[in-house]
């Protein structure tokens, strides 16, 4: 299956005949099976799929959690299989942001530190004075600019998942990965946060993001659907929806109900 | 080279700010956990403080009974396999006493002994306590320093002169804080005149009370308090340590000779030597301050194991932390000093609380056991050093499994 082409941009991320099988017990699983795909800088693209389907596992092998059982995975020209623990962490401290389903986010510290967290551990290291500058950077990037000294547990779970988003764009990686993004939040604040993501996009940050709900995905801008491992569908998406408006719609619904 | 040390050293230092930070973030927990070390250590430097505190106390009590005393005791009586104890005997003699002076070349100083209890009546007021018969070189023998007053003379010994040298505590319960030189004493209706004031010396290595008794020249106990001809004892200082033994062996013989008892007959008589008791003290002691520092040292292994407990319990409990740290590209190394990192300072810190609470404790026995606790530098440093080695060796294993741990599944830990 061959990407959809994207021009005036480099891939990101080249797998070829990427595999990855679990030994379960007696059996084997083929979580993903000979995927080749490229992502192009500047794309925000959706995978998904029932549970399952495999997405998970091709998503932790895009984030260096992982490694293939066979094929090839280039992130940014770099081939990733082979790579031994030191040299992933590394990858994914230089080139890679997570944003996950739980937040997870360190409890009982506050959001600059959290957001501190990935140059804690950048070779060669941040000087405190710029990983501060840079950790208020990044979380007024995401409009959070007034609650360095929050606790996660004194935050709502958007602004959680904004602080989340923040320690992800702190090292300016090359890829942001986001699992499920909003699966723990509700209508609006996911709507909100599809549109922090699109802005993300828009100037420039590649996104690729797993979620079973097409809702969700119909933000991106490209579409991939998994099976049982293999990608059944991949395009471009031709109804793009976009985040302000489906919060003015949702302003408008809301209006309704309340003068019912 | 230089580049990836100096890499190491800054990633070292970071780690330890990370581990420090991750420490306070959880402040009941670390300070429970350092708790088994606090308490393991504090209890080594008390121990080994209290321990050598008694060391020193029965070292200085050996030593106060004089310098290289032999100390001649009748024999006990056997009578129809009844022993009646030490001294029961009346074996020794003042010829006898006299013998040793005059042919144990070794001797330096000598004093023949009487011993009994009495009514001692004076001020107005009643006192039982020892009556002790002694020659002049007594405490010299002792290494005795007199309060006040002064010590009687070979003319008063040899003329049964009725004086009297008391110890610190009869004074003052005879006489209270009134000065008792020159006053007089009244012993089995016997006045004597107190001529000197014993300096107080302490609890005996019996526990008796050295310091309740009344001196008088031995003549004097002989013909007027104990009316016998038979001597307690015999106190001999020998010139040296090292002459000791031969000293020894040569009373031994003049004595069974002038007893004339045959090869097969046991001697009449026991000889105390003080160096050998004090030999067999210390060695005892130290093996008290042993067998305490060891018992303690046991508590700090244990506090040590809580370490590694509660660091395992925190790997688990901290999975997705370490998942968290893992995936934003923390190297394994990284996680692993932290763990070791924060270990290592939870037992440091545990091992200087432990040190201040354990001089604090042997201060506290000293204030309540009215007990000298010398708290070693020594005793410090081991307990210090120890913990330090403890929060290396037991945290090693929860640092190895921490950096072990899957990024994948320790993210979806719960």
């Amino acid at each position: 299956m061959s990407a959809p082409s994207q021009p005036a941009a480099s891939p990101v991320i080249q797998l070829r005949n990427l595999a990855r099988t679990y030994q379960s017990g007696e059996v084997e699983v083929k979580a993903v099976r000979n995927v080749t795909l490229d992502i192009f800088r500047g794309d925000f693209v959706a995978i998904m799929g029932a549970s399952g389907s495999g997405k998970s596992t091709l998503m932790n092998t895009l984030g260096c959690l992982d490694q293939p059982t066979s094929g090839e995975y280039l992130l940014d020209g770099v081939g990733v299989a082979g790579l031994n623990r030191k040299q992933l962490a590394k990858l994914r401290n230089r080139k890679l942001g997570f944003v996950f389903q739980s937040f997870n986010l360190l409890a009982r510290t506050s959001a600059l530190e959290n957001v501190e967290l990935p140059m804690l551990y950048a070779l060669p290291m941040v000087p405190r004075r710029e990983r501060r500058q840079r950790a208020i950077a990044a979380l007024e990037k995401v409009g959070l600019g007034d609650r360095l000294g929050h606790h996660p547990s004194q935050l709502s779970g958007g602004q959680q998942q904004r602080i989340a988003i923040a320690r992800a764009l702190v090292n300016q990686p090359e890829l942001v990965l986001a699992d499920e993004p909003t699966g723990n939040l509700d209508t609006r604040t996911s709507i909100e946060l599809m549109g922090l993501f699109q802005e993300l996009n828009d100037s420039g940050i590649t996104i690729v993001m797993v979620t079973h709900e097409l809702d969700i995905a119909a933000y991106c801008k490209r579409m991939m659907v998994m099976r049982d491992g293999v990608v059944i569908s991949d395009s471009r998406n031709p109804t793009r929806r976009l985040a302000a408006e489906a919060r003015s719609s949702l302003d408008l619904a809301e209006q309704d109900v309340n003068l019912t | 080279m230089l580049a990836s040390i100096n890499a190491l050293l800054v990633q070292s230092w970071q780690t330890v700010f990370i581990a420090l930070r991750a420490l306070r973030r959880n402040k009941m927990r670390s300070a429970l956990t350092a708790l088994g070390i606090i308490i393991g250590v504090a209890s080594v430097v008390a121990m080994v403080a209290v321990g050598n505190g008694a060391q020193a106390r029965i070292t200085s009590q050996v030593a106060a009974l004089g310098q290289n005393l032999l100390t001649v005791f009748a024999g006990s009586r056997h009578s129809g396999g009844v022993s009646s104890g030490l001294g029961s005997a009346s074996a020794i003699t003042l010829a006898d006493a006299d013998a040793i002076r005059r042919e144990v070349a070794d001797v330096v100083a000598l004093s023949p002994e009487i011993s009994s209890t009495a009514q001692a009546i004076a001020n107005g007021r009643n006192w039982s306590t020892s009556i002790v018969g002694e020659a002049p070189d007594y405490l010299k023998i002792r290494d005795w320093k007199l309060a006040a007053g002064s010590m009687f003379t070979e003319r008063e010994v040899s003329g049964a002169a009725k004086v009297a040298v008391i110890g610190s505590k009869t004074a003052h319960e005879l006489f209270g804080p009134l000065n008792p030189i020159s006053q007089t004493v009244r012993v089995n209706n016997i006045p004597f005149v107190i001529i000197g004031l014993l300096a107080t010396k302490g609890a005996g290595m019996g526990g008796q009370n050295q310091d309740d008794r009344i001196i008088i020249p031995y003549t004097t106990a002989m013909r007027r308090i104990t009316g016998d001809r038979y001597l307690r004892s015999v106190s001999v200082q020998i010139v040296s340590a090292e002459r000791m033994e031969v000293a020894q062996q040569q009373i031994v013989s003049l004595l069974r000779q002038r007893h004339r008892l045959t090869a097969g007959q046991p001697d009449d008589f026991n000889i105390f030597n003080q160096k050998e008791i004090a030999d067999t003290v210390k060695s005892i002691s130290t093996v008290i301050t042993l067998l305490l520092g060891s018992i303690s040292g046991i508590s700090l292994v244990v506090g040590g194991i809580g370490i590694m407990n509660i660091m395992l319990v925190s790997v688990t409990e901290r999975t997705r932390e370490i998942g968290i740290r893992i995936a934003v590209g923390a190297q394994p190394s990284a996680i692993k000093l932290q763990f070791l990192i924060e270990a290592i300072t939870l037992s440091l810190f545990g091992g200087l609380l432990g040190v201040l609470l354990g001089v604090g404790a042997s201060r506290m026995v000293e204030v309540f056991a009215d007990f000298k606790a010398i708290v070693s530098t020594g005793s410090i440093l081991l307990a210090f050093s120890v913990s330090f080695v403890i929060g290396v060796f037991f945290g090693f294993y929860p640092a190895c499994k921490a950096a072990a741990l899957d990024p994948i599944e320790a993210l979806r830990y719960e």
